[in-house]
């Protein structure tokens, strides 16, 4: 998932009759599957939670360019280094799209943006992991775009306007991410030297565990769920999206060939699901807290990239003031 | 970007179909924003035309003035084909 632990503010669900006419008339509109749109009156519990979790996800798309940004030099031929571009513009296209659902609601592009760079908004977990060699191109398309791509299906019928409509774009683009990622693999795995086999087990190894961290933590320690699940921001649990991952990846693994680093991980065949061991949960809110392998190198790049970049942004509207005066 | 004003973007996505809005983008100018809106929402053949209009200059109507606005046509029946009863004979009009 790309947005992990968003606050609602609010831990007990107001029932209908709870709620003033204004709220029980938008709560009424979403049990209708009626979209919001921008002009219509919502919550500011809502606006709020919203904007946090459009925003999260727009970093993760931005900062997510930067572990696949680190092997762009290195790509081993020119038609991989084509795609990988391609697929790399994409997300910066994705964290856009989602940029301006967000600024829909009143919020303001620089300050949300502000709010990453000094650390008081999130991104997904998953973009602190570093990526040490070329198959990490293939793991981050196949599982990490493949984990995003459950998460972010359901969300194409989220009950607010323009993110669904953001969504559907970036679903529609997704898949190609998805693909090529398992075709760098299976290449790979089927015509690779046995050092670059080992290389993609290598790979797995690392991201595995990461990408199922990805949904975000177990039912039973999302306390901000019930309210988003109400106003259809969220419309499957942290677990059952896992599961539907999971259930998907295995078979995608075996076909490739390789192991998850999961002892516990088996078939079984009453309930038709994979079943996987312990995640280990303090990796996972120690990332989230700042502390992974790469969460100061990600916002450092950020950063340097927003500072170095403010003269050309300057001479732009310099340039576009003068384009004007000399026009009039 | 505080001082890129924001552009909403339409995009003709065939020759004979409307401008559709998609979303919008931030420039420093009018071409700069054509030149944004392509990179941002043509990547795949999604478009032969585009139109970027300075967001501030659009009005748009409230929801508040939903039934001022639309209702009065809601019971026009006789707007509609549907409403005239024509005998069989008549065949497909």
């Amino acid at each position: 998932m790309y947005a992990q632990l968003v606050e609602t503010g609010s831990k007990k669900l107001k029932t209908l009759d709870e709620m003033g006419p204004e709220e029980r008339q938008f709560q009424e509109r979403i049990n209708d599957e009626i979209k919001i749109e921008p002009k219509n009156w919502m919550p500011d519990a809502y606006r709020k939670t919203l904007i946090r979790q459009i925003s999260q996800h727009a970093h993760s798309e931005i900062v997510g360019m930067l572990p696949e940004g680190n092997w762009l030099t290195r790509a081993p031929t020119l038609k991989r280094k084509l795609q990988l571009m391609a697929k790399i513009q994409d997300e910066a296209g994705h964290g856009l799209y989602l940029y301006s659902a967000m600024e829909t609601l009143g919020a303001d592009r620089d300050e949300e943006i502000d709010k990453l760079h000094d650390g008081r908004a999130k991104y997904s977990s998953i973009f602190n992991y570093p990526t040490l060699n070329w198959a990490d191109m293939g793991t981050i398309g196949w599982l990490v775009d493949g984990a995003a791509i459950v998460n972010q299906v359901p969300l194409q019928r989220t009950s607010y306007g323009p993110y669904a409509r953001a969504m559907i774009r970036v679903c529609k683009e997704e898949s190609f991410h998805q693909r090529q990622g398992y075709q760098i693999l299976l290449t790979m795995m089927q015509e690779g030297t046995d050092d670059q086999k080992a290389m993609v087990q290598d790979s797995i190894n690392r991201f595995w565990w990461p990408s199922l961290m990805m949904f975000g933590p177990s039912d039973e320690n999302s306390p901000n769920s019930a309210q988003s699940m109400a106003w259809k921001i969220k419309r499957h649990s942290n677990d059952e999206l896992r599961q539907r991952f999971l259930d998907q990846t295995v078979p995608q693994l075996e076909l490739l060939g390789c192991t998850a680093p999961d002892p516990d991980l088996k078939y079984n065949q009453e309930t038709g699901h994979y079943e996987f061991g312990e995640i280990d949960w303090q990796e996972f809110f120690d990332v989230v807290k700042g502390n992974g392998p790469c969460n100061r190198e990600r916002i450092e790049a950020r950063r340097s990239a927003i500072d170095n970049g403010a003269w050309v942004r300057e001479a732009a509207v310099a340039y576009a003031a003068k384009r004007q005066h000399r026009a009039a | 970007m505080a001082d890129w004003p924001l552009f909403e973007v339409f995009i003709r996505s065939k020759h004979g179909l409307n401008h559709k809005h998609v979303g919008s983008v931030h420039a420093a100018d009018r071409s700069m924003a054509i030149e944004n809106a392509r990179e941002l929402y043509t990547r795949r053949n999604e478009g032969v035309s585009i139109w970027v209009v300075p967001a501030s200059e659009i009005t748009a109507s409230s929801p508040d003035e939903k039934e001022p606005l639309f209702d009065p046509s809601n019971d026009k029946v006789y707007r509609h084909a549907s409403f005239y009863k024509l005998p069989k004979e008549v065949g497909h009009m």
